[in-house]
């Protein structure tokens, strides 16, 4: 793992990787919701424009037909935004998805706050929340473009439903272009021994960042990616709360129903420590993205800040 | 099987009957010794609550042993209290949450189309199912992708789950809606044996758009104290009461 000094979206791995997807003989086909541009995945429909259905900005019966679809054999993908999918259409992913365990991949971009100036009705905090209350997906949040296109190649391959989060802006990417994402792995992207930041999405780079100014402190902070809430990687939460002794969680979305909830469920049972959770606890506003980090407590300040507390309460 | 399980919805079954017995006996190609036949027909039962309906002909086609139609709703049967895939052959979706059939169902039909392969698939829906919006989004894009291989059937038995359909919510003119909305309409009486069986067949020969059949239909036919009332809608009769609806339907 290094940094490299680029900056992409994890929503731009869509399209072009649905694209090597066909390309390679998957039977995919995608439905979308009259935001194919801005997720991508009209680049697809460009290139394979039989295989590629338009829907209008009408989430239910998008997804009700990719279940067909997929009934029918299909990898169905859906894409739309994250506010859009899952909350406009919940009841259909329960019925027609969930219950019967049907072969569909959401693909859900402009997730979270950094979608910006649109505001509160565009940003999705809620998402992962309401996606961990439906069993049998699979629920990855990308933390960079390359982890993206790898995850929506693993997606593709592996049968039952999928929760991708992609989010809108430009982040950096954290990855040499040949990693490869594993399915319910933590990648331990920094060693560490005095506390564990567990991170996912955009709040990956951001825990790097709070780490190099947390070894500065002389707090040597380990840094795990937890991109896959579902199936959740136990064994690396436990043995980070075992070898670290103090975990901070870091989202991009409602702490209550978020990642911070998951990793504390599962240490209260096992391996409990002290924990501080980096998230959201409000609605936001418009702004521009990197502001709204900033003001709403998600910046790299705020990860030190928390990781701070909870050292000064180890033992 | 309502009256063994004590619950369910008799009233829909029964205005469904003639519809199912055109489409599993005469109309649909199907095998029920390969149910996951890939060129078969599609039978996507949207109203799920009416299911006892649909396990009635799967037992009648071979799909299921009669006897076990009296575990129906009851712990540890297959037959669950609504419609519900990889669980019973023959049956293709689940449901009981109304309004997602027919997006199913147009699902299957661009797939078959990708495919390039003939099957079609029949969608029945609830009259009070109408109400549902996400009915109205896959009219409109099943008309949009032109789907010929697409017939749906309302069951309009004018009876819904708190009262009568002109009460709840006025849906007039329901067959020019699906016109407007590019589908080819025709409108019978859904008790009428062959006129049901003529207008799935005629369906099957319309092109470059999706047929919608409105079957005019009684809630709990058959039955005289069953039909046309909501109480009947999902309730299941006692011993006496049993007994009187098989005498009037002569089982």
């Amino acid at each position: 793992m290094t940094t490299v000094a680029a900056a992409a979206a994890t929503r731009e791995a869509l399209g072009p990787t649905l694209i090597k997807l066909r390309e390679q003989g998957l039977d995919i086909a995608v439905v979308d919701g009259d935001l194919g541009i801005s997720t991508t995945a009209r680049l697809f429909g460009d290139k394979f424009p039989e295989r590629f259905f338009t829907l209008g900005p009408a989430e239910q019966n998008m997804i009700g037909i990719a279940a067909g679809l997929a009934a029918a054999g299909k990898i169905a993908f859906a894409s739309t935004f994250a506010v859009f999918m899952p909350g406009r259409c919940y009841d259909q992913l329960r019925v027609s998805v969930s219950q019967p365990n049907l072969n569909v991949k959401l693909f859900a971009s402009h997730g979270g706050i950094t979608t910006g100036e649109d505001g509160i009705s565009a940003q999705a905090i809620e998402d992962l929340g309401l996606m961990c209350s439906l069993l049998n997906f699979h629920i990855v949040v990308p933390a960079d473009v390359v982890e993206a296109a790898s995850a929506i190649e693993v997606a593709a391959q592996t049968p039952g439903p999928f929760y991708i989060r992609a989010g809108r802006p430009k982040i950096p990417v954290i990855y040499e272009p040949d990693h490869e994402f594993e399915l319910g792995k933590a990648d331990l992207v920094r060693p560490g021994h005095d506390l564990t930041i567990i991170a996912t999405g955009i709040m990956v780079s951001q825990a790097l960042a709070a780490a190099e100014t947390l070894a500065a402190l002389g707090i040597d902070a380990r840094v795990l990616n937890l991109s896959t809430w579902r199936p959740l990687d136990t064994v690396a939460i436990e043995a980070a709360a075992r070898e670290t002794g103090a975990i901070v969680t870091a989202e991009e979305h409602l702490v209550h129903t978020g990642l911070g909830a998951l990793v504390a469920q599962h240490l209260a049972g096992v391996a409990p420590v002290p924990m501080g959770f980096v998230g959201m606890r409000s609605y936001a506003e418009s702004g521009k993205w990197d502001e709204l980090v900033e003001k709403y407590g998600l910046s790299p300040a705020d990860i030190v800040r928390e990781a701070q507390a909870v050292i000064a309460r180890k033992r | 099987m309502i009256y063994a399980g004590q619950s369910g919805h008799p009233g829909g079954s029964l205005s469904s009957v003639e519809i199912l017995a055109a489409l599993f006996l005469r109309v649909m190609r199907h095998d029920p010794a390969n149910p996951q036949w890939p060129d078969r027909d599609r039978f996507i039962l949207s109203k799920a609550h009416c299911v006892p309906v649909l396990y009635a002909f799967l037992a009648e086609c071979g799909y299921l042993a009669d006897e076990e139609l009296l575990t129906f709703r009851r712990l540890n049967s297959r037959l669950q209290g609504h419609s519900k895939m990889n669980s019973v052959p023959g049956v293709e979706m689940s449901g009981g949450s109304l309004g997602q059939g027919l997006s199913f169902s147009t699902g299957h039909c661009l797939a078959a189309r990708l495919d390039g392969r003939d099957y079609r698939a029949y969608c029945l829906l609830g009259d009070g199912e109408q109400d549902e919006g996400q009915v109205w989004e896959a009219a409109m894009a099943a008309a949009h992708y032109g789907l010929g291989n697409l017939t749906a059937i309302v069951d309009r038995n004018g009876v819904q789950n708190d009262g009568y359909v002109k009460d709840i919510m006025r849906q007039e003119p329901l067959a020019d809606k699906w016109r407007a909305f590019g589908w080819d309409v025709q409108e019978i009486d859904g008790h009428d044996q062959q006129a049901v069986i003529e207008a799935i067949e005629r369906s099957r020969g319309v092109t470059g758009k999706p047929s919608m059949v409105i079957a005019a239909t009684i809630k709990g036919k058959g039955v005289s104290f069953m039909q046309n009332t909501a109480a009947w809608h999902g309730k299941a009769p006692n011993a006496d009461e049993r007994e009187r609806a098989l005498a009037e339907i002569g089982a």
